[in-house]
């Protein structure tokens, strides 16, 4: 089983990536912060304007760490990647199926409807914790309203449908997102699902959790061989990374929604590290963006038991696992594609 | 897997210092530096067959002895440390 790899995240605007020898360094001045061997990364996320060297870069290209540079508030802005590898039949199989609406529809299906269990997973598991009858209620409403979504995707014959379904099951989910965060009086009020820019803490929180989930994913889906721009639920749109957005879909309440929920109720987030723009988005200082690196790092290290495998596997593997397990079934070793169903 | 490599490279004999240079090199390519000639390095089989391969490439084994401690994948609870210097956990998140 592959290694977890960890991830560098570069948050400040006077570092430099320099390539010595077989690692990596991060210098500030002529100090060296860190050293580390190429072999022990898995990526690279820069969140500022810290210089990279055009050595440094190729070498994260040439040893596999996927390079990501997102702005401070955590928006997408580019990838280095190096040739185009992996196998071609296999990328030629998935740009067939992609074209295929029926293949490209199951594939969507199965990606929706391990969504809607692992949103409906972490409702019912909040309502069992909740102590306000009316949260909890309102709870186990959206789970059932869930339920029913699921029964429909079944049926649900085209792309388009399912397209539909996947938003009627995220606005019956996000709908009662709100009532799982405890502290909502103290600044982490939550109407709905709002970005670019995200207008209050937790869809902040939410985005920029997102965007750092969508680059590990990326980076899983090119490590097996697939292209992370052509998805199936998806549309392909340029420079738009779908299928990594596609695999998100069924990880999102695990990886991300959990996570941020934690840092909420558990109070390991405040609200006045969140700044509201002259624009109406809202930004996380230094140490709030610190904190929830952290935080995801660490989640990923969780373990969980992956049912298809029938192994333990940290969640940070998650994406590997299923990119690999989608790469069989797109290859024809797999009848279908066996999505991720959470235990929570 | 977890393995502890420690050097001692003869400076005196000719081109001990040329040899003591680049064992430490690789070393630091392939591990993290604990003390001045002790490595922690956390590899995979087929990294360590290359890693050693090039260490004994380099060393002068007449002069030079080389020491590895296996520690498997449950090192964690075989090390300790105390005093100064502490070590990155290598899987400790890396944010800077």
């Amino acid at each position: 089983m592959k290694h977890l790899l960890n991830t560098l995240f570069l948050t400040r605007d006077d570092l430099q990536l320099v390539k010595d020898g077989q690692s990596l360094l991060v210098k500030q001045g002529n100090e060296v912060l860190l050293r580390k061997p190429v072999h022990m990364l898995g990526g690279v996320i820069s969140l500022g304007r810290s210089y990279i060297t055009p050595q440094a870069m190729a070498f994260c290209a040439e040893n596999d760490v996927a390079l990501s540079l997102l702005s401070p508030n955590g928006r997408f802005l580019a990838q280095v990647r190096g040739p185009v590898s992996g196998n071609v039949l296999l990328r030629r199989a998935q740009f067939r199926l992609a074209d295929d609406d029926k293949a490209a529809n199951n594939i969507a299906q199965a990606v929706v409807a391990a969504k809607l269990v692992n949103c409906r997973g972490l409702l019912r598991r909040a309502a069992r914790d909740q102590t306000l009858e009316a949260d909890a209620e309102a709870l186990a409403l959206a789970a059932d309203r869930l339920a029913q979504v699921l029964r429909r995707l079944e049926g649900a014959q085209s792309l388009e449908e399912t397209r539909g379904l996947e938003g009627e099951g995220a606005a019956a989910y996000f709908g009662v997102f709100g009532r799982l965060i405890s502290a909502q009086g103290d600044g982490f009020a939550f109407n709905g699902r709002n970005r670019r820019p995200p207008r209050d803490a937790v869809n902040a929180l939410l985005s920029f959790a997102y965007t750092l989930l969508a680059h590990d994913i990326s980076g899983a889906c090119q490590a097996v061989g697939l292209d992370p721009q052509v998805g199936f639920l998806h549309r392909d749109r340029p420079g738009r990374p779908s299928l990594a957005l596609d695999l998100m879909e069924e990880m999102r309440p695990m990886m991300v929604d959990r996570l941020v929920l934690n840092l909420i109720n558990l109070r390991q987030v405040r609200a006045k590290g969140f700044a509201i723009e002259p624009a109406g988005g809202v930004r996380m200082d230094d140490d709030t963006r610190k904190g929830l690196l952290v935080a995801y790092q660490e989640r990923k290290q969780k373990e969980i038991h992956h049912p298809v495998l029938d192994e333990k596997i940290p969640l940070g593997l998650l994406p590997h696992v299923q990119a690999m397990l989608l790469a069989r079934h797109i290859r024809g070793d797999l009848p279908g594609y066996p999505a991720h169903f959470h235990k929570f | 897997m977890m393995i502890l490599v420690c050097y001692d490279v003869e400076t005196v004999s000719p081109g001990g210092q040329r040899r003591l240079r680049r064992v430490a090199r690789h070393c630091m390519n392939y591990g993290e530096r604990v003390q001045n000639s002790v490595f922690e390095c956390l590899l995979d089989p087929a990294q360590w067959v290359r890693f050693k391969a090039k260490l004994e490439g380099e060393a002068d084994l007449q002069r030079d002895s080389l020491r590895y401690y296996f520690l498997g994948a449950n090192w964690r609870r075989r090390v300790e440390h105390v005093g100064a210097k502490p070590v990155l956990d290598p899987d400790a998140p890396l944010v800077l």
